[in-house]
């Protein structure tokens, strides 16, 4: 099997080990946690918006490499994006592993993801921290969003 | 009878078919034998109409057949009489059964005590109850090696303890709970006690009476019988005292426009059509379990556990959760260190091993273990040595190609 048609592939394992935006935010202006029940993954993504646009991200990921490097991912990338461009990308990255389109347009790390089409399962880890993402930006300016709070405030989602 | 691990093996349709399968999942569900289909077949295509309301033979025929699988699973569990058999749709069904019947009889401050090591099954409906009624819901707490910690029992107890309920053995570490301690404890209080028998059935028949708790659930799919269908032994005296959880067909005595009356137990809590089938088949299942030498399959069992914990132990850094020497069920959890369950599992699964990575509905437990996930395999009597190397040169495997 080519790397490239690998789960584990190289590309992953960097990206997830090198956790590109882990840690917190200062000044957060909108957190969620989500959690994949199934397997335990959890992440907290923390943003910070500039005109509408991300101007910070931070992410605590505990999962799989999938996730952990799709959290990554966002780290390295997610500066600069606004609310409806993350439910686009998100979107797309949702069809691409579900096989219906190709790699979300200027995003061509996405294609490290490609194998994990083949696992329905896997899907939700490589999406949490894309929700995630959504997630807090939806908090900002709105922390009483339809997101559920729990006892320490945070949004808390599963998916 | 040959109680070799290929021989039973070849009883199982999807093993049979699937010799590469290397299946370490049976604590999640187990797979079915093959009488348990035929039995399904059988009682479908002779035997199919709804139970305890028609008066024509194929009616009577079901209604035998329904009645005979309650009477063999009082057998299986050595209950006193197949009036105490309670079918529901799984043990889920029959906890919640319990926490809402029981339930309903306690008041405000009343104090219910479950323990960390619980399955969510039996954790959740308690909290609901506590939300919804009042009553105090006290934990057993674990120690290091996950067992039950009974040292504090009795102040745990307190003066309002009046139910009990606890898992027979933990679908986490397969470590047995001290049933004795705690029923003893019970009856000196006045409560009853509850006993979670989900992954104790796949081991061998049950002996509710020498147990001596007052409920027991367990899973059809879970002792190589279908999904769908469960059973709760209630104690004749406990049943009756209970109200009914779900209202319906055939729980009833007499309803008029005012008001109902209950029927008796067991009828009292099976409103609605019960899974007949499903029913016929588990008893199809628990007839078959209930032929075997237990005596041989659990040697086989532990050894395999034994061996697996043994290779275990050389891949460094490897937590191994519960007990780690002494007496289990053959369920074997780990954590290895920067290695998520869920990408083990699936490196594993390339090679033909089903096991299972996550939180095994026991989120509580793997806090108080200090980890999110882990990595199970369960052990059932059709498992043998090569499934365990195989697991272990899996796990070989998964560490190279994930690190």
């Amino acid at each position: 099997m080519n790397d490239a048609d690998s789960l584990y592939q190289d590309a992953i394992k960097q990206c997830a080990r090198a956790a590109h935006g882990h840690g917190r935010l200062e000044n957060v202006k909108g957190e969620a946690k989500l959690d994949n029940p199934l397997c335990g993954d959890r992440v907290r993504m923390q943003v910070a918006l500039d005109g509408g646009r991300i101007a910070a991200v931070a992410h605590e990921t505990k999962g799989c490499l999938l996730c952990r490097a799709a959290a990554s991912l966002i780290g390295a990338r997610a500066a600069g994006l606004d609310a409806a461009a993350v439910e686009t990308l998100t979107g797309e990255l949702d069809a691409m592993l579900k096989g219906a389109v190709a790699i979300p347009a200027g995003w061509p790390e996405l294609a490290m993801f490609v194998p994990a089409r083949a696992y329905p399962s896997r899907h939700r880890c490589v999406l949490l921290p894309f929700r995630a993402l959504q997630a807090a930006i939806g908090k900002v300016g709105a922390r009483d969003t339809a997101i559920p709070a729990n006892d320490h405030g945070e949004a808390k989602v599963v998916i | 009878m040959s109680h070799t691990a290929a021989s039973l093996r070849a009883q199982f349709p999807l093993l049979a078919a699937t010799p590469e399968l290397h299946y370490l999942d049976s604590a999640a569900t187990a797979q079915i034998h093959r009488t348990v289909l035929d039995a399904v077949l059988h009682h479908e295509t002779t035997s199919r109409a709804n139970v305890l309301r028609g008066t024509y033979r194929l009616a009577e025929a079901a209604d035998l057949a329904y009645e005979q699988a309650r009477q063999t699973a009082a057998r299986f569990l050595n209950a006193g009489s197949a009036d105490e058999i309670v079918f529901t749709s799984g043990a889920t069904a029959a906890l919640n059964l319990v926490s809402h019947a029981f339930g309903a009889t306690l008041q405000p401050g009343d104090r219910v005590l479950i323990s960390v090591a619980e399955h969510h099954s039996n954790f959740v409906p308690w909290q609901m109850l506590r939300d919804r009624c009042g009553i105090e819901l006290t934990l057993i707490p674990v120690s290091a090696d996950g067992r039950l910690d009974l040292e504090r029992l009795a102040d745990l107890m307190g003066s309002r303890c009046r139910f009990i309920a606890v898992t027979q053995c933990s679908n986490v570490t397969g470590a047995w709970t001290d049933v004795a301690a705690i029923v003893a404890a019970a009856r000196e209080a006045g409560a009853r006690v509850l006993l979670d028998g989900a992954q104790a059935v796949q081991h061998g028949p049950q002996d509710v009476q020498a147990l001596g708790g007052d409920f027991y659930a367990f899973s059809g799919h879970k002792c190589f019988g279908p999904g769908g269908v469960g059973v709760l032994w209630g104690r004749a005296e406990a049943l009756t005292q209970m109200p009914p959880f779900l209202g319906g067909g055939g729980m009833i005595a007499e309803v008029t426009p005012e008001a109902s009356t209950w029927a008796a137990p067991p009828q009292r809590f099976e409103a609605g059509t019960p899974p007949i089938a499903q029913a016929v088949g588990l008893a199809a299942a628990l007839e078959w379990m209930m032929t075997l030498d237990w005596t041989v399959i659990r040697a086989r069992e532990d050894a395999l556990c034994k061996r697996l914990i043994e290779g275990l132990a050389r891949i460094p850094s490897l937590h191994l959760l519960g007990p780690q020497n002494g007496e289990r069920a053959p369920i074997v959890s780990f954590d290895i260190p920067g290695l998520h369950p869920h990408d083990i599992c699936q490196v594993l699964d390339a090679q033909s091993l089903a096991l299972r990575g996550g939180h095994h509905c026991a989120q509580p437990l793997l806090a108080a273990f200090g980890v999110e996930a882990c990595t199970r395999a369960s052990i059932a009597l059709y498992n043998d040595e090569a499934d365990i190397e195989a697991l272990l040169g899996g796990l070989d495997c998964a560490r190279r190609e994930l690190s």
